[in-house]
């Protein structure tokens, strides 16, 4: 997780270790390194810790996936337990056409 | 301060179940004492029946009148829209926010940039109020529209599940929280069922366009573990917010006053027990077209300023100038009393906006005046804006409110001889302490006007028909005539009078004649018994006269006799004394 010029700004929002949180970390970080290797960083922010950050990022839910860069900002809610779903989400690989 | 009805004690020693005020005109009498303190509220309605505003104002309320601090978590403005709304009603958002008073969190749940995967909570919403709710202290806390949630998000189940949790950590939290929800089409409150959730206080809102003019409504659906008012009540939205207008506060506990006023019209008062109306009591004069009930009112409010009181006159009918041209036709100045600020006039056409709204700008102009005596003329024509039932139940609460003032009112009603007009009399005329009936007695073709009293509470009240008349110098009752024709008005009467005063003449001739008559016959049998005493004098003087003469003969024959016996005795002796010898 370098600095500058990374292509991919990720923010994960937890509250707590939970399983949940736990999860979504851990299968973002998996992703990463096998689709975007070298041009990510992931933020993660514990709203217990900073609650005060969760009005900024439009958070009410737990765990989210915030694609801050490149724009426009994106969302992923949950565990991040569906490939499939996030990669969409995050724009990392086109949608396969049939 | 809310917190001192927190704890509200029954007699019977148990508490109650706390409640919060709203500071909302009129919501916390129907609720007796506001919403469930701690507890979540849940307002719905359809789009547009004002929810957001009641549960800023709650906020705001709070913030101004209870020193409550305040959590806005809005899901559907942002805070300067929101902030932006709500500046016609004088609630300055931006200074609360910068006070630490309040604070407006918005969530924008935008589906297009949301991707679910798996399993997930609302914690952050969690965190959010929480974090908002405890960095000011906020006793309150609006939700609104919770239900954007579910545009936002598909998995039903997680937000089903969530909401509960949300509405449980409420609870902990302590904060008194309104939630708002959008109503549904089904028989169901919201579309989603948030009534599920929320057990304790329901409200409803609606806003409904009946004949093209629109009354909002409020009613209580539920409110656990106390007594609230089931009705629905109006409500409106002006400048200053949300006021609902009970329909009838929940007791009649009003004070009587013993105080009378006059009617401006003495003999009027005369039959009024003599003193005139009740202070503070409810007037109504009805009578058909033309038949001088402005008249009445306007002399009413003309004798309640000549007393130094104040007079607020609403028209419905007539502008001011054309009363104040009107009535000076009938020797009545009421622009020198307008001048001086004693009477004002509120004219406005019925139509200009709904009953309810009508009734506020009664109350507001009521408040702001301060009158001893209101007019209203006529209230008739409020029912070209509403039903029978609609503008009785307005006049309820106008009358209940102006009694609590004790300031006495007067309504001039139009009666027609229709059905519907009927009612009207009818409906009011029983909320009324006095009623004044003005009738059109047709008769020998022409049109009289005669008034008389169909109830006055709590009075002596003559039960006489008078006979109302209008000139150039006033008004005036006069007794109507009750001939053997029966009852007389107007020429007729004025004719039977003349008839009568001709005929009073001609009767005290023939008695001063046949007076006359007498005398002279009395003198003549005086004369006759002169004679005849003289008659008799003269009788008896020669009866007299021969007894007296009589007397003579027998007292001279008497003495003569004597002589003859005493001579003769001498002779007598001698005879009688020979014979002894």
């Amino acid at each position: 997780m370098e600095t500058k010029g990374k292509k991919y700004e990720l923010r994960l929002y937890v509250a707590g270790k939970t399983l949940k949180s736990a999860t979504a970390l851990a299968n973002l970080k998996k992703y990463c390194e096998e689709y975007l290797k070298g041009q990510y960083k992931i933020e993660v922010i514990d709203l217990l810790v900073q609650p005060q950050l969760a009005e900024g990022d439009q958070i009410f839910a737990i765990p989210t996936l915030v694609r801050k860069v490149p724009e426009p900002i994106r969302k992923i809610i949950g565990d991040l337990s569906n490939e499939e779903k996030v990669l969409v989400g995050l724009n990392i690989r086109p949608v396969k056409t049939t | 301060m809310a917190k001192e009805r927190k704890k509200e004690k029954t007699a019977t020693g148990l508490t109650q179940i706390p409640k919060t005020l709203t500071g909302i005109k009129g919501l916390d009498e129907i609720t007796g004492g506001g919403v469930p303190t701690g507890r979540p509220t849940l307002v719905c309605g359809e789009a547009g029946c004002g929810k957001t505003l009641l549960s800023i104002e709650f906020i705001v309320r709070g913030v101004m009148e209870f020193n409550e601090p305040g959590v806005f978590l809005a899901f559907e403005e942002n805070a300067d829209e929101l902030a932006m709304n709500v500046a016609s009603l004088g609630f300055d958002l931006k200074q609360m926010q910068k006070d630490k008073k309040l604070k407006v969190d918005h969530v924008h749940i935008d589906r297009s940039e949301i991707e679910e995967t798996g399993e997930y909570d609302l914690d952050g919403l969690f965190i959010r109020l929480g974090y908002a709710i405890d960095s000011i202290g906020a006793k309150r806390v609006v939700l609104d529209t919770l239900e954007n949630l579910f545009a936002g998000l598909s998995n039903q189940a997680i937000l089903r599940t969530e909401l509960r949790r949300l509405f449980g950590w409420l609870k902990e939290k302590g904060v008194t929280t309104i939630i708002t929800g959008e109503r549904g089409d089904g028989p169901s409150l919201t579309r989603q069922g948030l009534e599920e959730y929320v057990s304790d206080c329901v409200i409803l809102l609606d806003h409904r366009v009946i004949n093209q003019i629109s009354t909002r409504r409020l009613r209580i659906v539920k409110y656990r573990g106390t007594v609230h008012g089931t009705n629905e009540y109006p409500f409106l939205i002006d400048n200053e917010g949300i006021s609902v207008l009970p329909v009838t506060s929940l007791k009649l506990e009003k004070e009587a006053s013993t105080e009378r006023v006059s009617s401006g019209i003495p003999a009027l008062d005369k039959m009024l027990g003599g003193r005139g109306f009740y202070k503070g009591g409810s007037i109504l004069v009805s009578g058909t077209a033309g038949t001088g009930k402005t008249s009445i009112a306007s002399y009413f409010a003309n004798e309640c300023c000549n007393k130094k009181k104040r007079c607020l006159y609403f028209a419905f009918e007539e502008s001011p100038k054309q009363i104040v041209r009107n009535m000076r036709s009938i020797n009545l100045d009421l622009q020198k009393h307008v001048d001086s600020g004693l009477l004002e006039f509120q004219a406005s056409r019925p139509t200009l906006h709904g009953l309810e709204q009508h009734l506020v700008a009664i109350h507001k102009d009521i408040n702001r005046f301060k009158p001893d005596v209101v007019v209203l003329d006529p209230i008739t024509n409020l029912i070209t804006i509403g039903s029978v039932g609609e503008v009785k139940s307005m006049l309820i609460r106008l009358i209940d409110f102006l009694q609590d003032e004790q300031i006495t009112v007067m309504f001039t009603a139009l009666s027609l001889n229709t059905i519907v007009n009927e009612q009207t009399d009818e409906g009011v005329s029983s909320l009324v302490d006095s009623w004044l009936m003005v009738r059109d007695i047709e008769f020998n073709g022409e049109r009289n006007r005669g008034m008389y009293i169909m109830k006055s509470r709590g009075m002596k009240h003559s039960n006489q028909v008078r006979e109302f008349v209008i000139t150039d110098s006033g008004i005036d009752l006069v007794e109507v005539y009750l001939g053997p024709a029966g009852i007389l008005t107007g020429s007729a009467r004025e004719a039977q009078m003349l008839h009568e005063r001709a005929g009073s003449v001609l009767r005290t001739n023939a008695m001063d004649m046949k007076n006359r008559e007498v005398d002279r016959k009395r003198r003549v049998l005086e004369a006759r018994i002169a004679s005849l005493q003289s008659e008799f004098e003269s009788a008896e003087e020669e009866l007299n006269k021969i007894y007296i003469e009589e007397e003579l003969v027998k007292k001279i024959t008497e003495d003569n006799r004597n002589e003859m016996t005493r001579l003769r005795r001498g002779e007598d002796e001698v005879a009688a004394n020979k014979v002894k010898k």
